[in-house]
């Protein structure tokens, strides 16, 4: 087990510096930088001596190679850089978007967790009756409608006809006022929950099937015990691995911000710091979100594969 | 209140589930982002809604007399001698003033400078400053800000984007602490109206040498800067020692709401007071009693076509380009109306006819047929297109109907839509046959035809355009001092362009601001300018 952690470990370092040279060079090889960005044509009209000096500010004009030392020896020791627009640090930043999203991944993933699973053994008890075939739309449509048209549905809708919108006042933290917080993160948590939802529901019919078909299953029915008893404890903790496998990679990846329901509803979260860094050329405000971001997924992996080993004790963590 | 929204958030809920029972999703939005640039390309939002919903109830928006107002995207920026972004330049513009002003109606009015006097041969401009001013740290403002913020635009180092409309400037004197003297190495009447530009604010002496610029914003605007929370919000205090009639709301926040369907949610919702939203098919959505306030705007959007290029160094062909595009039938089918045709130079005295020098009096599709036939294209072409993205929806929109217009005439055109960077990038070194994105226009046609249409221009190599004649006609406007011989002057040039046709000059946009009923006195303006929020005050609707 030890030796397992360790190996895994010293994977995810690789991993995460393969992360950080890659974010870095891709950056690089983007058209334009930090002065186009900001200048946009005007950058055209500087004289050869003003774009020298905003070269210095912005710390272009040093070699690739020193820049990329710079920067992760400045992460090494927990400085994340600069944004050089605001002059605010992007430990700052990101320490203002990462709770939103991580708040955000963890109701949607509660909301996708509770109504896949129910919804998949809901489906699973009874393959092709008429609850698996409701269970089986609510899946292919959850997958099939993309979020950024469930997100407009809601706003189109919801918002427009209702006049409910928390989501446009200022964003309030969960320690500041949960309820409102709450209010706020409802529709970009439902939009989520809902692909989520889907994605779980599948895997849960499907496993859950699978499980149920399996030996164990008539003898716990043979030496008597309930239905009920036999569905959620014996299969249903038998189609766990896969169930849990899903529900973590999705975790992981919404972890990574979701740009377009965040973009929607407008609230301040990881991937909207990504982007706006993206399109600004904020060259340390990317590097370091993305190297969190990459640190956050390698870490849940981990905990996911360590779970196995928690849910089914025939797997061995070597 | 906490109470109702908890209401709400129920009916939300069981409305969710009808919705997702339908399966019927009414709209879908496509998602550009992010703040975008410049004073070249406009920067806006997004593709939007198509459902059209009855807004039930508007709610008083935040509490405590602040006016909220929505935008796509965020600043980028706190030092305005640095800002191009709109969003940036009209948050700015609240906490600096200029020594000039430009109202609603683009008339240069008093700023920092209360009046203004030239030289006799027009090379001397004397500024008589404003009495009893001062900086939101308690400053008082006198002459020796305006020399130190001159200076700092002049120098080289600080990067500043309006050093090149105030080149004519070779010496900066101060007499006494408010009067300031400028001695021009040519005779400058632009100087007043450059000077209402936010990218010459004045900035305090003192800021300037402790370098706290770009971190503390200190200006004698009528807001003072309290913090940015990036990608957030701006938020601003009323400044109580403003020299002009002290804002009557206490204060103003700037929120960026990414979406322009989500901004038109916002107002509905009550949470902004006002939206600055620039989508057409959003704006159409913007049903009362929610009111939509709209100036013609001050930029343009031209199609560039590159003279050097193939078919395109024929001028017949790009006369026949021209003369082909109606540009009514794309204002009303790209933009909803929300765009008037317009010549080389878009208001005012100044503004041009937009026909007067090419061979049609209107949109002609025959004839332009028939000069394509002459120079020997009988059989069209096909050119490609690069638009500028990330920005706004309208852009594609445009090159679709340029696309479906120029289709009739035989030209193709290939439309390649490009990451704003990219599209800068190929743009400043004329890579391409044609480009469609918005221009920027200074409330001087000199500032506007001199970086692109003379020998020395800073874009020359973009426009692709430039003669002895227009060298002297355009030196001619800058050192004419009287107005009626000005506009003589513009109107040759003007006629040139036309003629030459480097560009075909489409149409001229709209700024659009959606009010919720409460907000009072707001006056839209056509540089997009919230400088009006000074006046506004929050009714009870």
């Amino acid at each position: 087990m030890r030796l397992y952690l360790v190996r895994r470990l010293t994977g995810s370092l690789v991993t995460l510096i393969g992360v950080a040279v890659l974010v870095f060079l891709l950056l690089r090889v983007l058209p334009g930088d930090e002065i186009t960005a900001r200048f946009g044509i005007e950058s055209g009209s500087l004289t050869p001596a003003q774009r020298e000096s905003l070269e210095r500010y912005y710390g272009l004009d040093q070699p690739l190679v020193v820049q990329f030392f710079t920067w992760l020896g400045s992460v090494l020791t927990g400085n994340f850089g600069i944004s050089v627009t605001s002059g605010s640090s992007v430990a700052r930043l990101i320490g203002r978007a990462l709770p939103v999203t991580i708040e955000l991944a963890v109701l949607s993933t509660l909301i996708g967790a509770v109504l896949g699973v129910s919804v998949g053994v809901m489906a699973a008890s009874n393959p092709n009756g008429f609850r698996d075939g409701a269970g089986q739309t609510f899946g292919l449509l959850g997958l099939g409608i993309p979020n950024f048209v469930i997100a407009s549905a809601i706003i189109a809708f919801l918002a427009q006809r209702f006049g409910y919108f928390p989501a446009a006042a200022s964003y309030v933290d969960f320690w500041e006022d949960p309820l409102i917080n709450l209010q706020q993160q409802l529709y970009p948590a439902l939009t989520l929950g809902v692909a989520l939802a889907a994605a779980t529901m599948r895997t849960t019919r499907s496993a859950f099937i699978e499980a149920a078909s399996q030996d164990f299953v008539r003898t716990a029915r043979g030496k008597g015990l309930s239905a009920r008893r036999v569905k959620w404890r014996h299969v249903l903790g038998n189609s766990l691995t896969p169930i849990v496998t899903i529900v973590g990679i999705q975790f992981g990846y919404l972890l990574g911000g979701t740009i377009i329901v965040e973009e929607i509803f407008a609230l301040p979260g990881m991937g909207r710091l990504v982007l706006t860094g993206i399109s600004q050329r904020e060259y340390a405000v990317v590097q370091s979100s993305v190297l969190v971001i990459a640190a956050l997924f390698v870490v849940v992996n981990l905990l996911v594969d360590l779970a196995y080993a928690r849910i089914d004790p025939r797997v061995r963590l070597t | 209140m906490r109470l109702r929204r908890l209401t709400r958030s129920v009916a939300a809920f069981a409305v969710i589930g009808l919705l997702l029972g339908a399966c019927a999703p009414p709209a879908t939005t496509d998602t550009t982002a992010g703040p975008a640039t410049t004073a070249g390309p406009a920067t806006t939002a997004a593709d939007g809604a198509t459902t059209t919903a009855a807004p039930t109830e508007t709610t008083a928006a935040a509490a405590g007399g602040r006016v909220v107002v929505g935008r796509t995207g965020d600043i980028d920026n706190l030092d305005p001698h640095l800002a191009t972004a709109f969003q940036t330049i009209d948050a700015l513009e609240l906490v600096y003033d200029t020594l000039f002003e430009l109202d609603a109606n683009l008339d240069i009015q008093p700023g920092l400078a209360a009046d203004y006097s030239y030289s006799d041969d027009g090379t001397e401009l004397t500024l008589n400053l404003r009495e009893g001013v001062t900086f939101h740290d308690g400053d008082p403002f006198t002459s020796a800000d305006v020399v130190a913020s001159l200076e700092r635009i002049l120098d080289e180092a600080t990067g500043a984007v309006g050093r090149n409309f105030i080149l004519s400037i070779e010496e900066i004197t101060a007499p006494d602490d408010l009067t300031v003297v400028l001695g021009l190495s040519v005779a400058d009447g632009t100087l007043p109206s450059v000077l209402t530009r936010v990218n010459t604010s004045i900035m305090s002496d003192a800021s300037i040498e402790a370098g706290t610029v770009g971190t503390e914003p200190n200006g004698t605007g009528p807001f003072d800067f309290v913090e940015w929370n990036q990608g957030e919000s701006v938020e601003l205090d009323t400044f109580a020692d403003y020299w002009g009639d002290a804002p009557s709301v206490e204060g103003v926040s700037i929120r960026v709401l990414p979406e322009d369907t989500s901004l038109l949610a916002a107002l509905q919702a009550g949470e902004i007071h006002i939206g600055i939203i620039t989508n057409p098919a959003v704006l159409e959505q913007a049903a009362a009693p929610l009111v939509v306030e709209t100036a013609p705007a001050l930029g343009y959007f031209p199609f560039f076509l590159n003279s050097s290029r193939g078919p395109l160094q024929e001028k017949a062909v790009r006369q026949a380009i021209s003369c082909a595009i109606d540009r009514q039938q794309l204002i009303d089918a790209a933009l909803f109306g929300n765009g008037v045709e317009t010549g080389p130079y878009v208001i005012g005295d100044f503004a041009s006819d937009p026909w007067d020098g090419l061979p049609c009096d209107g949109p002609d599709k025959d004839l332009a047929r028939q000069l394509l036939a002459d120079a020997g294209f009988a059989d069209g072409f096909s050119i490609e297109t690069i638009i500028i993205s990330g920005e706004s929806e309208i852009n594609i929109n445009i090159g679709q109907n340029l696309q479906a217009q120029l289709a009739e005439i035989g030209v193709d055109l290939q439309l390649e839509q490009l990451e704003t960077n990219v599209y800068v990038d190929r743009w400043l070194a004329a890579d391409f046959d044609s480009a469609l994105s918005e221009n920027g226009a200074g409330p001087d046609p000199h500032h506007t035809y001199v970086r692109y249409f003379t020998s020395e221009g800073v874009f020359q190599n973009v426009a692709g355009l430039s003669s002895p004649e227009l060298d002297d006609l355009i030196l001619q406007g800058q050192t004419t001092t009287d107005p009626a011989a000005r506009v003589d002057i513009y109107n040759q040039i003007s006629r040139i362009l036309l003629d030459e046709s480097p560009w075909v000059w489409l149409f001229r946009g709209f700024r659009t601001q959606v009010l919720v009923p409460e907000v009072e006195g707001f006056i839209s303006h056509p540089t997009g300018s919230l400088k009006s929020l000074r006046g506004v005050t929050l009714g009870s609707g």
